[in-house]
């Protein structure tokens, strides 16, 4: 969100770490989140006052108990209803709404949707490890077809959900993709901070147990370069060290990838990332891995009116030389009165 | 009052000399004919000629049910009289029947010697059909134990709208305000609030509002005419004796919503109300979206649930979180009200309830949510209950629910009924400054005595904890739905601490009940052979009924219970003065099983489930059994 922050408060990463013991197992892609986190609020001049963590259920949902600020772990996939209560009633609060594959596609996936196509002001953190962690493994509507799991032994059939897909089609207004471990992380969460509106960001997240390395294809070191595609407002969409470009196959409407000789991506007609082009959104949302490098960084950024602007700048409107007289309301409509003395009435 | 035995005791209208004290008369016709708008404006005539009145309000659940069908039937029953009403009456004197159907579906209900008023304009080959007869009832003599008057309304209508050039359509539309002309000669009643109502109504469209007062007057007109010729007669109803003071009408939606309003103001508060579209709940959300200035936002939610979480989202923030709901909805946001009790944050949650289960009768009446509200969630989940016994009482168990919530940190559950949320009743209009206000505290310093971090779940006296609002500079914690720490708050559950903290809710809410009135004997004797106990809607039935078995002689008496969970302290020992208890339900007896769990009582069960309200007679008849 927040371009009405009054004061920039300093504080430290230190600042940001609450006294209770972290319960992620060893290794999982949580902490490296975590810690994004907690260095980038310092950097926004973040109040931990004024900031609330909400979160639905899952190994990620545990997340604000870890954050020294205000913080309610809610219930499944009800987070982003009751951050919508949270900023009605106080549109000053700081809200950042942290949720998972499981939590917000798929139980919450109604909620998550309205919060989106209402605008609310918030930042959603979906850490997708398409996996039910927290439930011992079962598939997530974001596991690939196939994955085998407890539940699904022979291996899952239905098709995966594409979180960033589905918040374009809601109607998000910011939507952004990182990488736990990635270093990128703070700056995507900074843009989504800035972004006055839904901010919605996909961080994928390695689940060491359930579904270990399950990214590794384009997070190892040894494949970043050449599978991770950066976007850059104003910036030609290039990878592989400025050695392959996305250009736009005019005849079938598709991206297509094209490899840049010398660095000249002007010939191979490489296309420059638009945030505000939602026709260049949609085709990064579905631009499939592997025949494609992954697209990272900040998909689209179009800011409208929010949601909280419009509900509290109507009611705000509608109270406008209006008294709240309690018993001139009571006493509304049609009214008569007994006069006199009268037998007690029961 | 005065005399007590008049609830629908009256001899019926026609023929009658004697004036009766009341009179009870049924509109009824097609879901199109707009007999709830007849009815709506009938019953602000009778309030305004001073009588006492209670409305029952039957519709289909279907908005545009095919014409001239059975199950298309709408109606509104009104009892009204010169002595204290409770109920809209057992049975009509006067039934106005707009076709067929309505005759059909209305007819078995009549008073022996009562009144049929039919629009024989709409007994047509086709309507009849519809209707299932095979002949028209009123040529067949089957209608010869009632007085009727059929005449061609429609015709007559047609007629009185000539003037203004209206489509043949349009002027039918009229008929309900000829009818209602007609009805207002019959009962003496002053034409000129209703003149006034349908010029505001058609502000924007004066044709309409001069062919509808044409209508209304050629109704009315009609009346003067046929007078001598037919069974028709003019009856005029005095006022009832009423304390001195200023009246309105009320629907139970209204007054719970302007009770949510002065509940709020009273705890110092803005409201927050989320709310999702259901039958028979609706209203409440459509009164309060119409009040914002009263420091009221209304979110309508994408969904039953997301209603709850936005209402506890808003009390986490800081404001008095209501929602709103009937049964299925209800029972949607079970898992939140669960979130509301461990997070130990104020929320009210109205019922307005419908038969069920499942969909059930959307638009009937039944206390069939008793268990639901007491019971129905997962773990050891106690809230307090209320239950309202009338549409005016209504606003003072929502002023009630709002004051338990923000005193107790806690849910509330305030059960109406479809029956209470469409009645109307006249209402004395309070005065605001009666109530004594429960303003809601904040904590604003670190209560930690140690010097320690906030402690969000150190309890009171009364096992309460603070409400710390976010924002709050210092005083960041988090909560949850997860078992917590003693004081801290803090994820905890080991076996000790939960053992503690779920005694520590119980006991919270137990002692809800050191904070309400003792329960007192409604009508009759704190002891003796035979008790009725009700709670809700039957409220006036049960009244009536024991009143009328008193009046002969009989020894019962009627305890009606606001407090459902916890239940006044003193009621098991009340209930054991009493030789037999019977308790009458809109269901199978489910206050029944809370009475007997919790005193061991011998509760016997009275229980209908039709979707209709307890007339008073099936009510003196149980007494006279349980005491025979």
């Amino acid at each position: 969100m927040n371009d009405m922050t009054p004061i920039a408060v300093k504080t430290t990463l230190k600042d940001w770490e609450s006294d209770q013991e972290v319960r992620w197992c060893p290794g999982c892609g949580d902490y490296a989140i975590l810690k994004a986190v907690q260095r980038t609020l310092p950097e926004l001049g973040a109040d931990p006052a004024n900031t609330v963590f909400v979160s639905g259920i899952g190994c990620s949902s545990r997340f604000p108990y870890y954050v020294e600020s205000y913080g309610f772990h809610t219930i499944h996939g009800r987070a982003p209803a009751v951050a919508t209560g949270v900023k009605l009633a106080n549109p000053e609060l700081d809200i950042w709404l942290v949720t998972g594959d499981g939590d917000g596609m798929s139980i919450g996936g109604n909620h998550t949707m309205h919060l989106l196509r209402r605008n609310l002001n918030c930042q959603v953190m979906l850490f997708n490890n398409e996996i039910y962690g927290l439930t011992k493994g079962q598939y997530s509507p974001t596991s690939r077809e196939g994955t085998s799991s407890p539940t699904t032994p022979l291996g899952s059939v239905d098709r995966p959900a594409l979180p960033c897909a589905f918040a374009l089609g809601s109607g998000a207004r910011f939507i952004a993709r990182a990488y736990d471990t990635g270093k990128q992380l703070p700056d995507v969460l900074k843009a989504a901070y800035y972004h006055r509106g839904a901010a919605f960001v996909e961080i994928f997240q390695n689940c060491i147990v359930y579904n270990k390395d399950r990214f590794a294809d384009f997070t190892e070191k040894a494949v970043a370069d050449s599978h991770q595609l950066w976007l850059k407002d104003g910036e030609p969409m290039l990878f592989a060290k400025g050695t392959k470009g996305i250009t736009l196959d005019r005849e079938a409407l598709t991206l297509k990838v094209v490899d840049v000789v010398d660095g000249d991506w002007q010939a191979a007609g490489v296309i420059t990332h638009n945030v505000k082009n939602k026709a260049i959104a949609h085709m990064l949302v579905e631009m499939p891995f592997g025949p494609f490098p992954m697209a990272l960084g900040v998909l689209f950024d179009d800011a409208r009116p929010t949601y909280e602007d419009a509900v509290l700048g109507q009611d705000a409107k509608a109270r406008e030389g209006k008294v709240a007289d309690l018993g001139k309301l009571l006493a509304k409509g049609q009214t008569w009165t007994v006069s006199g003395t009268a037998a007690d009435p029961i | 009052m005065a005399t007590v035995l008049a609830d629908t005791d009256s001899t019926a209208v026609p023929g009658g000399t004697p004036v009766p004290e009341a009179v009870v008369v049924r509109f009824a016709g097609d879901s199109g004919d707009g007999m709830q708008l007849t009815g709506g404006q009938f019953t602000l005539s009778t309030a305004l000629a001073g009588n006492d009145l209670a409305t029952f309000p039957d519709f289909p659940a279907e908005i545009r049910a095919p014409q001239g069908t059975l199950f298309g039937v709408s109606a509104f029953q009104i009892n009204f009289g010169s002595t204290s009403i409770e109920t809209a009456g057992d049975a009509p004197d006067v039934l106005i029947a707009m076709n067929p159907a309505a005759l059909k579906t209305n007819l078995s209900a009549l008073k022996p010697g009562g009144l049929v008023i039919a629009d024989t304009g709409e007994f047509t080959k086709r309507n009849l059909e519809k209707a299932k007869y095979d002949v028209s009832p009123i040529d067949d003599g089957s209608l010869a134990k009632w007085d009727v008057l059929a005449f061609d309304i429609s015709a007559l209508t047609l007629e009185s709208v000539k003037p203004f050039g209206l489509g043949n359509k349009e002027a039918l539309r009229c008929k309900n305000m000829w009818t209602l002309g007609l009805a207002l000669w019959m009962f003496d009643r002053d034409r000129a609030p209703i003149v006034q109502w349908l010029n505001d109504k058609f502000r924007k469209n004066p044709v309409l509002a001069e062919a509808n007062i044409a209508a209304l007057n050629a109704g009315h007109a009609y009346g003067e005419t046929a007078e001598l010729a037919g069974p028709l007669k003019k009856l005029h109803l005095d006022p009832v004796p009423t304390a001195p003071g200023v009246y309105r009408t009320v629907t139970g939606a209204e007054a719970v919503s302007l009770g949510l309003v002065a509940g709020a103001q009273l705890a110092e508060l803005p409201m927050f109300f989320g709310g999702y579209p259901i039958t028979p709940a609706s209203a409440i959300l459509h009164n309060l979206a119409k009040l914002k200035e009263f420091g009221v936002t209304t979110f309508q939610a994408e969904d039953e649930i997301a209603a709850i979480c936005s209402a506890i989202g808003a009390s986490y923030a800081g404001q008095l979180g209501v929602t709103s709901s009937s049964g299925p909805g209800i029972a949607l946001k079970g898992e939140a009200m669960g979130l509301a009790i461990m997070t130990e944050l104020p929320l009210v949650i109205v019922n307005s309830q419908r038969g069920g289960p499942s969909t059930g009768l959307p638009t009937k009446t039944e206390q069939s949510d008793l268990y639901q509200a007491v019971y129905g969630r997962n773990g050891d989940a106690p809230l307090p209950v209320i239950a309202a016994r009338s549409p005016a009482d209504a606003f003072e168990c929502a002023i009630e629910a709002c004051r338990i919530a923000v005193q107790y940190m806690t849910p509330v559950i305030l059960l109406t009924d479809g029956y209470i949320g469409n009645a109307a009743e006249p209402w004395a209009v309070p005065d605001p400054s009666a109530y004594a206000p429960f303003p809601a505290k904040f904590l604003a310093e670190n209560n930690n005595a140690e010097g320690g971090k906030v402690l969000p779940y150190k309890r009171d006296a009364n096992g309460v904890r603070p409400w710390i609002k976010p924002g709050t500079p210092g005083l960041m914690h988090r909560i949850g739905g997860i078992e917590k720490a003693i004081d801290t708050g803090d994820l905890d559950y080991s076996p000790v601490v939960h053992q503690a903290q779920t005694d520590a809710r119980k006991a919270k809410i137990d002692g809800v009940a050191k904070g309400i009135p003792d329960q007192e004997v409604t009508c009759g004797t704190e002891t003796g052979k035979l008790v009725v106990v009700g709670w809700g809607s039957t409220y006036g039935p049960i009244i009536q009924a024991v009143r009328r078995a008193r009046a002969k002689g009989l020894d019962v008496s009627h305890v009606h219970v606001r407090h459902i969970w916890p239940l006044p302290a003193n009621l098991g020992e009340l209930l054991k003065g009493y030789e037999r208890v019977l308790v009458p339900e809109m269901n199978t007896g489910q206050f029944k099983t809370v009475l007997r769990d919790q005193y061991l009582v011998d509760a016997k069960p009275l229980n209908k489930t039709s979707g209709q309200p307890f007339t008073i007679a099936e009510l003196e008849a149980a007494i006279e059994a349980a005491l025979a």
